[in-house]
């Protein structure tokens, strides 16, 4: 297959994909940092490489409801936002997954206001975290550009719908080589879109999102927390499909970094990951043993996987880029322990929240995390505390 | 026999309702206390009553009218207040609701 190198930001390798995946329906308003993604893939609409009729709309509310009833009506859909962005959308991801609408959305992370911030947090995909769509982090800009292809492919075997999350300014509009894919065969690929319902089926009418009281809502319900659960199963089959036709090595829900025989180790999400491996590769250089595993996809949880990697553990260090102000401490941190409640020897953990409102996160950073779990390792730490990583104190 | 959530996953999925206007199987009348009765003698039929029922529960046919639809009819008492008054009294009153 020919792959083409390309010199992209991260926002313009997803307005690529986009280009290439040809969605009929894009909705879009405009929110720093995703603007370059609907900008540039503007022109492409501009310039007639794509047949997407591209829908302007006045807020991320509408967005969103553009996007509901075009996915409703059979076609392949697409929009993408950021921080406040997805907050306005915030009603309608529900409604999204509960009409179980493949929706694709590239989401570029950045913090919740306020204070007003436009760099790159994780606190905007952790307010939607339980809407019901499934939830990708990707490392780096040729992640979230085979992401968003093999999010359409996920979304529609599934018919859930799929938010990719990208690190606001650090993937979004740093430049890296992209290994693009040929575009005939992304469209053979993905095919058309066989949808379930379809509003404009006149043949066979159909109400969309009625009134479901006492004596449905409940069923209803179950049965769309079945469909998540299901989407478990799948998930591996579609990357495994995906990276077979494309050569690629797409992780699906985790990606182990040389964990298996560490004594330390860490989980982290999004592009901090990245910084984490060369913290791994240097500290292994010195002789200790250490490691992490990020997490891909967010929802569904990876709750087996987890266990499977960092049981074993003599510390963990959970890395969250979002605060959940409840008491407790980083949204991923507490769904990580309730992983392991009810299991026997689990290994101590320490929560650690870092870069918030874009705060850098340096090597140094993560060589102080490793340095906390040694501590720990050795009581001068307490297990379940939290830490602040690169705050001024 | 209310279907589990098994069955519905298959059958109404995204929980749409593939029969249209099935409301009709849903049955109001029971939410009355008080029910409109019908006197046919004093009735002009003018249809006020038809035109303002928020339930369509008037029945109208050949443009007369004909009687009240029970099964949906949750006796809000619109049609008898605006039911024009006659030398032979009003053609529609409300009555107590009895079992």
């Amino acid at each position: 297959m020919r792959k083409v190198r390309m010199a992209f930001t991260g926002n313009e390798a997803v307005a690529y994909a986009m280009k290439q995946i040809n969605p009929d329906v894009v909705a879009v308003y405009p929110i720093t940092p995703q603007t370059e993604i609907m900008h540039s893939f503007s022109i492409y609409v501009a310039d007639g490489e794509v047949d997407t009729n591209l829908v302007t709309v006045e807020s991320e509310h509408s967005a969103m409801s553009a996007c509901v009833g075009a996915s409703a009506a059979g076609a392949r859909v697409m929009t993408a936002t950021a921080s406040q962005g997805l907050a306005l959308m915030h009603e309608i991801l529900y409604i999204a997954s509960a009409l179980r609408l493949p929706i694709v959305m590239p989401v570029v992370n950045r913090a919740l206001s306020a204070p007003i911030n436009i760099h790159c947090d994780h606190s905007d995909m952790m307010g939607s975290r339980d809407s019901g769509w499934i939830q990708i982090f990707t490392e780096n800009a040729n992640e979230a550009y085979h992401s968003v292809i093999l999010g359409v492919k996920l979304a529609e075997k599934v018919n859930l719908p799929v938010m990719i999350g990208l690190d606001g300014f650090i993937i979004s509009h740093g430049m890296e080589v992209v290994e693009t894919l040929p575009t005939e065969e992304i469209r053979n690929f993905l095919g058309e879109r066989k949808p379930v319902y379809s509003l404009l089926d006149v043949d066979n009418p159909i109400t969309v999102g009625p009134l479901d009281l006492q004596d449905y809502f409940f069923e209803h319900k179950r049965a769309q927390i079945e469909a998540m659960e299901e989407a478990r199963e799948v998930i591996p089959k579609v990357h495994e499909e995906y990276n077979k036709k494309f050569e690629t090595n797409l992780p699906d829900f985790v990606e182990p970094y040389k964990i298996e025989d560490a004594e330390l180790g860490v989980i982290a999400m999004g592009s901090a990951a990245g910084t984490m491996k060369e913290v791994v590769d240097k500290l292994r250089e010195k002789g200790k043993r250490v490691g992490l595993l990020r997490i891909r996809i967010f929802r569904p949880f990876p709750s087996g996987e987890i266990l499977k990697y960092t049981k074993h553990l003599c510390a963990l260090g959970i890395m969250d880029r979002a605060h959940s102000l409840s008491g407790l401490g980083g949204p991923l941190w507490t769904e990580v322990r309730s992983v392991f409640y009810g299991e026997s020897c689990v290994p101590p953990d320490m929560n650690f929240i870092y870069g918030l409102g874009g705060r850098d996160f340096f090597m140094e950073d993560g060589e102080k995390i490793f340095d906390y779990l040694e501590k720990l390792v050795e009581g001068k730490e307490q297990s379940g505390s939290v830490k602040y990583i690169g705050l001024r104190e | 026999m209310k279907k589990t959530w098994k069955v519905l996953k298959e059958e109404s999925f995204g929980a749409i309702i593939k029969d249209a206007g099935n409301s009709r199987e849903f049955k109001t009348g029971s939410w009355r206390t008080k029910k409109p009765v019908w006197n046919e003698n004093a009735c002009t039929h003018c249809l006020f009553c038809w035109l303002y029922c928020p339930d369509s529960c008037i029945i109208v046919e050949n443009g007369k009218m004909k009687g009240i639809d029970y099964n949906y009819c949750k006796g809000c008492g619109l049609c008898a207040s605006v039911c024009p008054t006659t030398k032979k009294g009003k053609a529609i009153k409300m009555e107590e609701e009895v079992l």
